[in-house]
């Protein structure tokens, strides 16, 4: 094919993975919710966790310390179903990334913060929000896709990371 | 009330096989890899909104048509809803999640996943969003 028109296609790298891969991960969050009645979004691990070891208030409320067992346990199928990919389906070499490790700690801060104030992420406003057809959540996805397109393109226009 | 869920060798096995599954679409997305986010971010593939369409398409269906064929999930409970509400909270932590999504390319799933492709670098935005969560609570519970 034609360089220049490759470069202009909306998917440089092939399509049929991503969509293959977002059936996957639609099936994971149905699979949960017909089993167990659960809504799987992926950031409350992150609070939840904290309440085992911190007393203070804020942790220890009921919609963090009766759903800590099972958002350990979904984390850990994460990190299973991810490495039964990396070992059976690609060539077994550690992925890394080139991302700086400023821009990972301060950008993981960030995405911590927000995600638990605004009470959802990618997964928990942007797959069981749009997916339960919750408006909210429409806007939140509207809102974090706007400011981080505007973030990754200043940082790449001043080439900081 | 009730617990809003009992953990036993069932449901505990249907939370890690969901999750599993989960992370086995993370990967093949490539969404465990930062760059390919960002790439997206930078309008220079489209990938990432075939993978949101297709999971919340099939999430869609699984949260419109299991309480209606089934009177409560199989291994027992009742169906949860998520519930979201629009107000400053959600507008400037969604906000603020975008920025940091913007700078970094990881999100709470692909950052614990990418653990399972031998991605140790994203150790430390796991580092990040755990302080981050750990801050916003703090900062909650002050206020």
């Amino acid at each position: 094919m034609d360089a220049s028109l490759y470069s202009l296609s909306l998917f440089p790298l092939g399509w049929q993975h991503y969509l293959l891969g977002g059936l996957c991960i639609g099936a994971g969050v149905a699979l949960l919710f017909v089993c167990t009645g659960l809504v799987g979004g992926m950031s409350s691990v992150f609070s939840s966790t904290w309440s085992y070891l911190l007393r203070a208030p804020y942790f220890q409320q009921a919609r963090y310390t009766d759903t800590r067992g099972w958002r350990l346990v979904y984390a850990a199928g994460l990190i299973a179903g991810a490495l039964v990919w990396w070992l059976g389906f690609s060539d077994g070499t550690p992925l890394h990334t080139e991302v700086p490790v400023w821009a990972l700690v301060v950008g993981g801060f960030f995405v911590g913060y927000g995600a638990r104030l605004g009470n959802g992420c990618t997964s928990g406003h942007g797959i069981c929000g749009l997916g339960s057809l919750q408006w909210p959540s429409l806007l939140a996805v509207l809102t974090f896709m706007a400011t981080a397109f505007i973030t990754a393109n200043l940082v790449a226009f001043w080439g900081l990371a | 009330m009730s617990k809003p869920f009992s953990m036993t060798p069932a449901t505990a096995l249907a939370v890690l096989a969901s999750g599993a599954l989960f992370g086995f679409g993370l990967s093949l997305s490539t969404m465990v890899q930062p760059e390919v986010v960002l790439s997206f971010l930078r309008f220079q593939d489209w990938g990432l909104m075939l993978v949101m369409g297709g999971a919340v398409v099939v999430t869609l269906v699984a949260y419109t048509l299991a309480p209606r064929l089934l009177g409560r999930p199989l291994l027992g409970g009742y169906f949860h809803q998520h519930m979201s509400a629009w107000n400053r909270d959600t507008l400037l932590g969604a906000a603020l999640f975008g920025v940091g999504w913007g700078l970094c390319g990881v999100c709470p799933g692909p950052a614990i996943a990418g653990l399972g492709t031998g991605n140790t670098d994203l150790l430390w935005a796991l580092g990040g969003i755990a302080a981050g969560a750990l801050a916003q609570g703090l900062r909650a519970g002050r206020g």
